[in-house]
């Protein structure tokens, strides 16, 4: 299981992946930051379906992790599409024969690839809270915004808890993803089916029915890295989120065992 | 005693639906041999691979590879060196990424992967993009990657796919230097006159099923010989002919050429018998039948 997470690893910090993905977090990082600070004074709001956070908000020791927690659904996206890519790959370059050859164990295969990808959200993440807060310090300062309280005990637990949500968060849509790309097989269909249902199916469901969301693994998700809301506990979004995920794992890692490989 | 076996199957089958891709296979390869696994294509050459890797599960049957269950690859597997249908590797990876992930994977040392790229002729393109080799080159790439766990048995699926002849020289080299070293080589094409140059031994298929295993010698050894006599004279080949029929070898005209069915020894025979009856021969080749013939003429094709 080592040996396939630490060759995992020679694959994932390939520049063209690496750099790309990092790119990828800094643009959804800074866009939804910028929205947050920058248009703090819009009627038109600068949150999530156009929520006013106004300064008072910000301006508390959980403002300095603000953006960084709402960019938790964009980064669930990179993350699911980075995971699904580095799974359905396998059939579609025909690796998983070469793997499959030189790690005969099939769930160790799964279990290091899941690992070596956990370890790599684990960069995403933590890159993007420095691209978030390093943004906020600068918006603050441009829409005269107090930081303050950014710099009290109070507000390094609010960003220590928001890292730890944000990475559930994140790793939950990179499960959805590997999920997607082991059933599909194909890394366009994985990716494509998989951000459908996650900001089109469930968001368009979410935003006209009412409490459907508590059945969503991709909106649970994204409570979750909100630490929870007033309708859904953290706890709930939690346990169900992940429970969604791991009846789907424990599926396609049973067919991942099972199934013949003859591509 | 029998010597010991690198591989052997007993009524291993596999049926996709309907369709039966491999029935009831029976065949054995001694350690140490170089064995030509022939059969034109879809005869079921890869899906018997893939049965003794562990990749696909047989329907019916089993078998041994190294003196291991089928059944239980991780006991055999760390010592075969497979290339399964072709090259697969990851295009944004360099030649020695790509090796470095699969030594890193199967436990071996890392240390060997530039000395496997000199060795199969990639030494000097070992840090180029995979996506940027040719068919050749992934090819190679592909032995190199076979050959990462030093193997007791190297199971090789069309390995001069792509290669040039200087390729397919170096190859065939190699796999003889394989050979020699105690390396079992099973290897599979669907060029015959390739696998006559370098197997000792052949398992040959045909729609799913094994029409001969064994030594290629038996099976060549089986064959008539034929005897290519040609006149100077055109006009004499039919006398030609006759004078091999009364002498009780069947003889055909092929173009400028009489091909007579008999042993080398007839040809002094045959020769005499011309000059006596006045036919000056421009040339007399005793031919061996090759491989492929010897295959057309088992499966009748």
């Amino acid at each position: 299981m080592w040996n396939v997470l630490r060759a995992e690893l020679t694959k994932l910090r390939r520049p063209s992946l690496s750099a790309s993905t990092l790119l990828a977090v800094t643009f959804v990082t800074s866009l939804i930051t910028s929205v947050l600070f920058l248009l703090v004074d819009s009627p038109e709001g600068n949150g999530e379906r156009g929520v006013r956070i106004g300064r008072d908000v910000l301006s508390l020791p959980t403002g300095i992790s603000l953006s960084f927690t709402n960019t938790a659904g964009l980064l669930g996206v990179v993350a699911l599409c980075v995971f699904a890519a580095q799974t359905a790959q396998e059939y579609t370059y025909g690796t998983l024969r070469n793997l499959l050859v030189r790690q005969p164990s099939r769930m160790k295969i799964l279990i290091g690839k899941l690992g070596a990808m956990k370890l790599f959200a684990i960069v995403m993440v933590t890159f993007s809270a420095i691209v978030g807060i390093t943004l906020s310090y600068l918006f603050a300062d441009i829409k005269s915004i107090s930081t303050q309280a950014w710099s009290t005990a109070d507000a390094k637990t609010a960003v220590w808890h928001s890292f730890i949500n944000v990475l559930i968060a994140t790793i939950g849509y990179g499960i959805f993803g590997m999920i997607l790309g082991l059933l599909f097989r194909s890394p366009i269909s994985a990716i494509s089916i998989g951000v459908i249902w996650n900001l089109i199916f469930e968001g368009l469901l979410s935003a006209f029915v009412k409490d459907i969301d508590r059945y969503f693994p991709g909106q649970l998700l994204s409570i979750v890295a909100q630490g929870g809301t007033d309708r859904i506990s953290y706890q709930y979004a939690l346990f169900t989120s992940y429970a969604f995920l791991i009846v789907g794992l424990s599926i396609v890692a049973f067919l991942f065992k099972k199934r013949d490989v003859a591509n | 005693m029998s010597s010991p076996l690198a591989l052997d199957v007993a009524d291993l089958s596999k049926k996709y639906g309907d369709r039966m891709a491999l029935s009831h296979a029976n065949f054995e390869v001694p350690m140490g041999s170089i064995c030509g696994f022939v059969g034109p294509n879809g005869s079921g050459k890869t899906t018997t691979i893939r049965m003794l890797l562990g990749l696909i599960t047989p329907t019916t049957g089993g078998g041994h590879v190294l003196g291991e269950s089928i059944t239980e690859p991780e006991k055999y597997l760390p010592r075969v060196g497979a290339m399964i249908e072709g090259p697969a590797f990851y295009p944004a990876l360099t030649g020695f990424q790509n090796l470095n992930v699969l030594a890193k994977i199967g436990g071996f040392a890392t240390d060997s992967i530039a000395g496997l790229l000199d060795l199969v002729g990639l030494g000097d393109r070992g840090n180029s993009k995979y996506k940027t080799y040719s068919l050749g080159m992934k090819q190679r790439l592909g032995i190199a990657a076979a050959l990462l766990p030093n193997p007791k048995l190297l199971v090789l699926d069309e390995p001069t796919n792509g290669l040039d002849p200087a390729g397919i020289h170096e190859i065939r080299t190699l796999l003889r230097k394989l050979a020699d070293s105690g390396t079992t080589v099973f290897v599979s094409s669907h060029l015959l006159s390739e696998i006559e140059m370098i197997s000792d031994h052949l398992v040959m298929l045909r729609l799913g099923k094994v029409i001969f295993a064994g030594k290629t010698s038996d099976l060549l050894a089986k064959q008539q010989p034929v005897i290519v006599a040609k006149p100077e004279n055109v006009n004499d080949l039919n006398k030609l002919a006759q004078i091999a029929t009364a002498a009780g070898h069947e003889a055909i005209i092929i173009e400028n050429t009489v091909h007579v069915t008999g042993t080398s020894d007839f040809s002094a025979k045959l020769n005499k018998a011309a000059f006596e009856s006045g036919i000056t021969l421009e040339s007399l080749t005793p031919v061996k039948a090759s491989l492929e013939e010897t295959f057309f003429e088992m499966t009748g094709e």
